[in-house]
């Protein structure tokens, strides 16, 4: 039917999913900075910590309105079905961007509130996080559909499960969080996260194998996939290559490597994006629509392909150079100069 | 009837997070330009008033910019959460157009800011010109494409519909150039325009009246923004009529609810000044009317005949009492800002700009119209839509998202609860900025401040020694 060469949900597919890996990962980092904040008091630790992310917070969250404007531009009907069963969930998490958004800014013009908004600094990052690793468990765990719309309750996405995989995502972050200290900042401080990365490591790989056993028992299509020909030539090497990577990681933890479990870290999590991609492909609401029933017309997916192939290598060469441009460890004393 | 309340909870949990986020674009897509004006006039000119003003308000800039990207975030995720069935029914024709405007913001954002934030002493002056230049076209670029997604909605044209009931694109060139959508640009950023000169010119004034006069930053800042404000409030006044004519047009409820036309009128329409719209009754009680001039204004001819919403079915009504007043509030602020441009100019012309306490009064007391123009005005056009979302196609009533009223009222509760706390800090935070008198070298670099590469930048991104002033 189609004149083109090529699939297009496919391709937009992986454009979605980049983009909410590239969000997963870099507001990753940046939200498990303030997920450490309680665990270092000084004041001159924190602000040491927030200029940390401070020059590339905003670029990260920028992928989660690239995420969402994706999938609403290329798949509109999961889109609608989606938000209104992730709708707690995801209104929180977006509440708590705001509050640790605007602490970016607030805090440093205020000597007075700075507290304040410190606090909404690691408690906006705390519910963002919860909201994203519970709509993931509430997405996993399937959302009822009736027609082309939800038809489930409003609080249908909570479960034991999805709080797990909520627990998950904060405790994943804090590990990019102390991984990312590690890498950037030195004395003191350094150390601090580098005896923070190794419990909140070792309680990820806790979390990733709790979620992977309790996922095949949500949905007869998970245990298909996972343990049924052929799809388990795809599921085995991803817990074969976690396991391996984990290795890794703590030995470079225990090495007191800098940048390594950071990198190492940055691959756990790429891993865990992969076995879930292999769980649901090739559909997108888990076990009811498929990226084909979901997609918009191909007038409608060129169109926006034709802007998103031009700009999206453009937006990453600039990301690439700003993450350049502050390369190496923060100095307390200078900021960045 | 549950579900028209969660219809009508849904619609202010909307305008209220919609209405937050306006008034931030509105501000930085002026203040851009403004910006872009003030760096040009330096390079032009090498004087140092125009440097110094850029650095001053650049940093407004920064905290308004950011107000808005968060705001902005919420945005991209309320039509999917409250208007789940309007995303898939409209989401092939608006979503692409919704990716360009974000794609746009974004290349924005994660580019040129940085760089203009960086400053000169990183990428060289004319470099950084070019970042400025592209940070204004940025913000027109995004302005572009939101409004061609509101146009479509107002106006909607270039379409087909398929077997899923999904509005679907068959002319891309219809759908972005959809009929109201000129008229709507080009008000919009005037509005934008006129929005930020008004700031500007507010805290000029504020500054005159607290006797700054001998800052030759208070003086050029006054004079231009009054400038400004002479030459766009009547542009304004003229595109907002066509607009008006275009609305006519297509969309004619919406201007019977303006006009307060309950009746047709065969012999010539009366210029209701004002009144008490009673929309049950289908009157407008206590009017002051003008005879014939409404005809005069919409039809150019005293006794061209006009239709009223009697011609209309009462299903099809938008709310009057809504649309009458937020219309008189925009229009009626419209004239007082023309009022004020040509004030400005009286005394421009006698050489009294930076001596006249009445003008710097009025001014300052303009310095918030714009914003309130702009919600009021997005109010007639939003409120004048209803009861469609997509105008004559798609009601609003079979738009919204499959949810229970607790749900949306939950979540309105906590949106206005934790935009009104933020927001307030940011105002002022943003008053305490503008309370300083722009001079070089007000605030020293303070080194546990962060630089930043895209939207926010506090102090030392743009101070001497960090920025601008390579060398000191």
């Amino acid at each position: 039917m189609s004149l083109l060469p090529f699939d297009l949900p496919t391709i937009w597919a992986f454009i979605v999913a980049f983009a909410v890996f590239a969000y997963v990962v870099l507001d990753g980092f940046d939200l498990g900075v303030a997920l450490l904040f309680p665990f270092c008091p000084e004041r001159r630790d924190r602000d040491v910590m927030m200029n940390s992310v401070a020059p590339v917070w905003d670029g990260n969250e920028t992928w989660l309105v690239l995420g969402g404007g994706g999938l609403f531009a290329a798949f509109p009907l999961a889109y609608a079905v989606l938000m209104p069963a992730l709708y707690a969930p995801l209104i929180a998490m977006l509440l708590g961007l705001v509050l640790r958004g605007v602490a970016f800014e607030f805090r440093w013009r205020t000597e007075r509130a700075r507290p304040v908004w410190d606090i909404a600094f690691t408690g906006g990052s705390l519910v963002a996080a919860l909201g994203q690793g519970i709509a993931l468990g509430a997405v996993l765990q399937g959302v009822s559909v009736s027609g082309r719309a939800y038809a489930g309750g409003w609080w249908d996405w909570l479960s034991a499960f999805s709080l797990l995989t909520g627990a998950a995502v904060v405790c994943g972050y804090a590990l990019l969080g102390a991984t990312w200290l590690v890498m950037k900042t030195g004395g003191e401080l350094q150390i601090r996260a580098q005896r923070l990365a190794r419990p909140f490591a070792l309680a990820t790989l806790g979390f990733i194998v709790t979620v992977s056993l309790a996922t095949p028992f949500l949905e007869e299509a998970y245990w298909q996939r996972w343990f049924a020909w052929p799809g388990i030539v795809l599921t085995v090497p991803v817990p074969l290559a976690v396991a391996g990577v984990a290795l890794f990681l703590l030995r470079s933890l225990a090495d007191a490597h800098d940048y390594k479990p950071f990198v190492l870290s940055l691959m756990l999590f790429f891993l865990c994006f992969v076995g879930l991609g292999v769980s649901i492909w090739p559909n997108i609401v888990p076990g009811r629509i498929s990226i084909w029933q979901a997609a918009a017309p191909d007038e409608s997916q060129v169109f926006v392909l034709v802007g998103t192939a031009i700009l999206i290598p453009i937006i990453l060469t600039y990301t690439a150079y700003a993450y350049w441009v502050f390369r190496g460890k923060v100095d307390p004393e200078h900021g960045y100069h | 009837m549950a579900h028209l309340d969660a219809v009508l909870l849904a619609r202010a949990q909307f305008a209220f997070t919609m209405g937050f986020h306006i008034v931030f674009p509105a501000f930085s897509i002026g203040l851009a330009s403004y910006l872009a004006v003030l760096e040009g006039l330096w390079l032009a000119t090498g004087r140092q008033v125009y440097l110094d003003l850029f650095k001053y308000w650049l940093k407004i800039f920064a905290v308004g910019f950011a107000m808005g990207v968060v705001s902005g975030v919420v945005m991209s995720y309320q039509f999917g959460t409250n208007w789940s069935v309007f995303s898939d029914k409209a989401g092939p024709v608006v979503g692409p157009l919704m990716a360009y405007e974000v794609m746009s913001a974004f290349f924005l954002e994660a580019g040129f800011l940085g760089v203009m934030l960086f400053g000169m002493g990183r990428v060289g002056k004319v470099l950084h010109y070019l970042a400025t230049l592209l940070v204004a076209a940025g913000t027109l670029f995004s302005a572009f494409w939101i409004l061609t997604v509101n146009s479509w909605m107002q106006t909607p044209a270039g379409y087909a519909t398929n077997a899923q009931g999904q509005f679907v694109p068959a002319d891309w060139w219809q759908i972005v150039f959809s009929p109201s959508f000129p008229y709507r640009f080009v008000h919009m950023v005037l509005a934008a325009y006129l929005t930020t000169g008004l700031v500007i010119g507010a805290v000029g004034a504020w500054h005159l009246l607290r006797g700054r006069r001998d800052q030759e930053g208070v003086r050029v800042m006054f004079g231009m923004a009054m400038g400004l404000v002479l030459v766009v409030a009547p542009l304004q006044i003229f595109a907002g009529d066509a607009h008006g004519l275009n609305t006519l047009e297509h969309q004619p409820a919406k201007v019977m609810a303006m006009e307060g036309h309950f009746e047709s009128h065969p012999n010539g329409a009366p210029l209701v000044l004002f009144g008490l719209p009673d929309q049950d009754a289908a009157t407008v009680r206590y009017k002051v009317e003008v005879p014939k001039l409404s005809s005069l204004i919409l039809k150019h001819s005293l006794d061209a005949p006009l239709a009223g919403l009697d011609s209309v079915p009462r299903a099809n009504w938008p709310p009057v009492p809504v649309v009458f007043w937020s219309f008189r509030i925009m229009v009626g602020l419209g004239f007082l800002m023309l009022g004020l441009g040509l004030f400005g100019l009286v005394a421009r012309l006698k050489g009294k700009l930076a001596d006249w306490r009445p003008l710097h009064l009025y001014a300052l007391s303009m310095g918030p119209a714009g914003f309130v123009a702009v919600l009021a005005g997005w109010t007639t056009t939003e409120v004048g839509r209803q009861p469609f979302t997509v105008y004559g196609v798609l009601r609003t009533a079979d738009s919204v998202s499959p949810l229970g009223a607790p749900a949306v009222a939950g979540s309105l509760a906590a949106f206005a609860a934790i935009y009104l706390a933020v927001f307030a800090a940011g105002v002022f935070y943003i008053l305490r900025l503008m309370s300083a008198l722009p001079h070089l070298g007000e605030s020293g670099p303070s080194p546990a401040e962060p630089v930043r590469t895209a939207g926010l930048a506090p102090g030392p991104a743009i101070t001497p020694g960090h920025g601008l002033q390579p060398g000191e």
